[in-house]
């Protein structure tokens, strides 16, 4: 009886949060497309989205760009510099603490099509960075085209480093001073100090932070898409990227699902291996 | 806690399923009074606005109680396709009339978005007056009609003279074979090294235009063709399809084009368009008839010297093989859509869209080559622009797509081996071969057919 008023919740979670998977999932296995006789009615095709799919050269491609991304922006980019930050701003004074906190979390705030823009106007040909390097008379590389991969992993890194910092700067909060304190008695240095004592007590924090900023950067579109447009050529088209293109750009409904699977599955090998570190953390 | 959280949940969810059900109810009305028109807008495209604005205001004005809705879609041609087939797929969204590419009327017939005009067509005495090809244009691969032509195009290379004489080149220019186009561009390059030499549209950001522009106005120009119209199968293998991306890959890893990173921009066209041949900073591109549509004072970029500094030269074949020239030839329509409450109603605001006045004032105001008869004598037309006796004396050597439904895909693929090619990252053999391997991916092994 008590739980006849979640029902009508229960039915609406079901239908607008598991019914977009379910039909995307059923869209991946048939012909689904914007325009020819497949539009006017799709139909069942079994794995032939999939085994195109891994037959398609820019699929590897894809793979190991993502993953790139993902490592780079989110657990590399996102995750240290955010620790390091959080580390650094327990250290220093009130003023140095506020206005790098601002400036950090104004890049966060940002929406992000308003951050991949300043992104872009930053690194083009004629931006800010090379404006920058103007100045000292070096004349700046066409970055956008020459370091795609670079570029994306450094503004996707810029943009949510506050998150993390502010997760870790909440963690480090919780971590008791006397427990510092008798570690500094037992002679241990500033770095043993952080690998030994920090990091351990705060490893809950790093693996929730860790899970939620990859499974945010695997589908992250907007930004790679203002900015390079997955180009020049595929090398920085990752999956998002290329399932926005195979479904809209060329109008392959069913094969862009397939590609969105894909990612529901790296994402559920990320969410695994993150959970799995928690659940070890509690034992 | 938890309990009330689980309640207002419950109160804020069974709210938004009482507002979903009443948006829902609010489509059933009567016979309908209102259409919906859409067509594509760009920064430099804006004569359907113009043509539909003009249409809306003497259809209203001569049927009073009917609203023409204008919903201009602002978008270069990809982007217009996406977002058309999108509005198509449900009753709600779909249009009445619309704006509709030749190229991808049996590709959008086939997917059940357009209605035959055949019957209707029959009682328009003013159909009579389409010329014959324009007519074609319109068919579905069933062979009904789905779109009533707006004008037809033909492509060819538009020059700057005034550079062509700083870096010493004989005008007019009389290119006979690729050689002598890649010389003329090696000549710029060396004399006049700010300008840009050439301009072939390439890559997946410039979309059908590089594909058709670009791609297919080389192809053609080969012994090898892309479709082989008796057999009804694509060619793989050709070897003229490896040399027309050898060209685009001499364009651009030659240093004779736009850099790459310029020409994968997706606002390619209005730079062309409205920078750098205005600003004389292109010397040579591979362009439309209907560039000049900008320059004239109705258009987006007004440019009154563009017919004295500009000239036009056809492109030539490979080696200058007969007929020596080769052209493209594209267009679009209006057509309604199959969805449509009011299909006389639409069609009815169709026929005076493309009225013989209608007709001429965006052919001219576009620069697009007429299919009326009554228009292209008309001599308020042919007056009207320097350009189309030149373009329209094209048509005699023009080829037209090969728009199955499966084109779209097809031409897709091309771009993408141009976009391989041109940036270096697929050597012209494995920029072909994936090519072929993704037509096989796309008609089955049986839709194709190896180059002999």
């Amino acid at each position: 009886m008590r739980t006849i008023p979640l029902l009508p919740a229960t039915v609406l979670l079901a239908v607008f949060l598991l019914g977009p998977i379910l039909s995307s999932f059923y869209g991946s296995f048939t012909d689904s497309s914007l325009s020819g006789s497949a539009a006017a009615g799709s139909k069942f095709i079994g794995f032939d989205n999939y085994s195109a799919l891994f037959a398609d050269p820019d699929f590897p491609t894809a793979v190991i760009l993502t993953l790139l991304f993902v490592i780079g922006s989110a657990v590399i980019g996102q995750n240290v510099l955010g620790l390091g930050l959080a580390l650094l701003m327990r250290s220093s004074g009130r003023l140095v603490r506020s206005v790098v906190g601002t400036f950090v979390v104004a890049a966060w705030v940002l929406p992000e099509i308003v951050a991949a823009f300043a992104s872009y106007a930053f690194y083009r040909d004629t931006g800010t960075a090379n404006s920058f390097l103007a100045l000292f008379g070096i004349a700046g590389p066409s970055w956008l085209y020459v370091f795609p991969m670079l570029v994306v992993i450094l503004a996707n890194t810029w943009r949510g480093t506050a998150f993390s910092m502010l997760v870790y700067s909440a963690a480090l909060a919780d971590v008791p001073d006397e427990i510092q304190e008798a570690a500094e008695m037992d002679g241990a240095n500033g770095w043993k100090r952080l690998r030994l004592v920090t990091l351990p007590m705060i490893r809950q924090s790093i693996a929730t932070n860790a899970m939620i900023t990859t499974l945010q950067t695997l589908s992250v579109f907007t930004l790679i898409f203002v900015m390079t447009g997955g180009g020049p050529g595929v090398q920085s088209t990752t999956l998002p990227l290329l399932a926005y293109q195979e479904a809209f750009k060329f109008g392959q409904l069913g094969f862009g699902t397939a590609i969105a699977t894909i990612m529901l599955l790296v994402g559920a090998i990320f969410s695994i291996f993150y959970i799995r570190a928690l659940r070890t953390d509690l034992e | 806690m938890k309990r009330r959280l689980a309640a207002g949940l419950a109160v804020a969810l069974s709210a938004a399923l009482a507002l979903s059900a009443c948006s829902a109810s609010s489509d059933s009305s009567a016979e309908p009074k209102t259409i919906k028109v859409a067509y594509q807008t760009t920064a430099t495209f804006n004569q359907m606005q113009n043509l539909m604005a003009a249409a809306k205001s003497q259809y209203e004005k001569a049927h009073p109680g009917v609203t023409i809705e204008l919903v201009p879609i602002q978008g270069e041609s990809a982007d217009y396709y996406t977002k058309l087939a999108l509005m198509n797929q449900s009753a709600a969204t779909a249009p009445d009339v619309q704006y509709e590419d030749t190229f991808k009327i049996q590709s959008d017939a086939a997917a059940g978005y357009l209605l035959p005009l055949d019957d209707k067509l029959a009682g328009w005495a003013d159909y009579s007056q389409f010329a014959a090809g324009a007519k074609s244009a319109g068919l579905g691969a069933d062979g009904k009609t789905y779109g009533v032509s707006l004008g037809t195009d033909t492509r060819a290379l538009w020059y700057n003279k005034d550079l062509f004489a700083k870096a010493g080149i004989t005008v007019p220019w009389e290119p006979k074979t690729w050689a002598d186009v890649l010389k003329a561009a090696s000549t710029i390059k060396a004399k006049l090294p700010d300008v840009i030499p050439f301009n072939v549209y390439s890559g997946k950001a410039a979309g059908e235009a590089a594909s058709l522009q670009g791609f297919q106005m080389l192809l053609y120009g080969t012994k090898d063709t892309l479709y082989d119209t008796s057999s009804k199968k694509w060619v793989t293998g050709s070897q003229g399809f490896k040399d027309s991306l050898k060209f685009v890959q001499d364009v651009y890893q030659g240093g004779l084009g736009p850099t790459p990173q310029q020409a994968l921009d997706p606002n390619i066209f209005t730079n062309v368009t409205a920078e750098w041949l205005p600003k004389s900073q292109l010397a040579i591109a591979l362009d439309g008839s209907w560039q000049s549509a900008a320059w004239i004072p109705t258009g987006t970029n007004p440019w009154p010297e563009w017919s004295t500094v500009l000239s036009q030269a056809p492109m030539p074949t490979q080696l200058g093989d007969a007929p020596g020239v080769n052209s493209m030839s594209g267009g679009w329509t209006l057509a309604v859509g199959a969805k449509t409450k009011a299909p006389n109603l639409a069609f009815d605001f169709l026929t005076t869209a493309l009225n013989q006045e209608n007709s001429k004032s965006y052919d001219i105001g576009n620069s697009q080559i007429a299919v009326r008869n009554d228009v292209a004598t008309d001599p308020e037309y042919t007056a009207a622009n320097p350009s189309f006796g030149f373009f329209s004396s094209l048509v005699a050597n023009t080829h037209f797509r090969a728009a199955t439904e499966d084109y779209a895909q097809i031409s897709n693929a091309i771009t993408v081996a141009m976009e391989a090619v041109m940036t270096g990252q697929q050597s012209v053999d494995d920029a072909a071969a994936a090519y072929d391997q993704a037509v096989v991916g796309i008609v089955g092994q049986d839709g194709t057919q190896s180059a002999n």
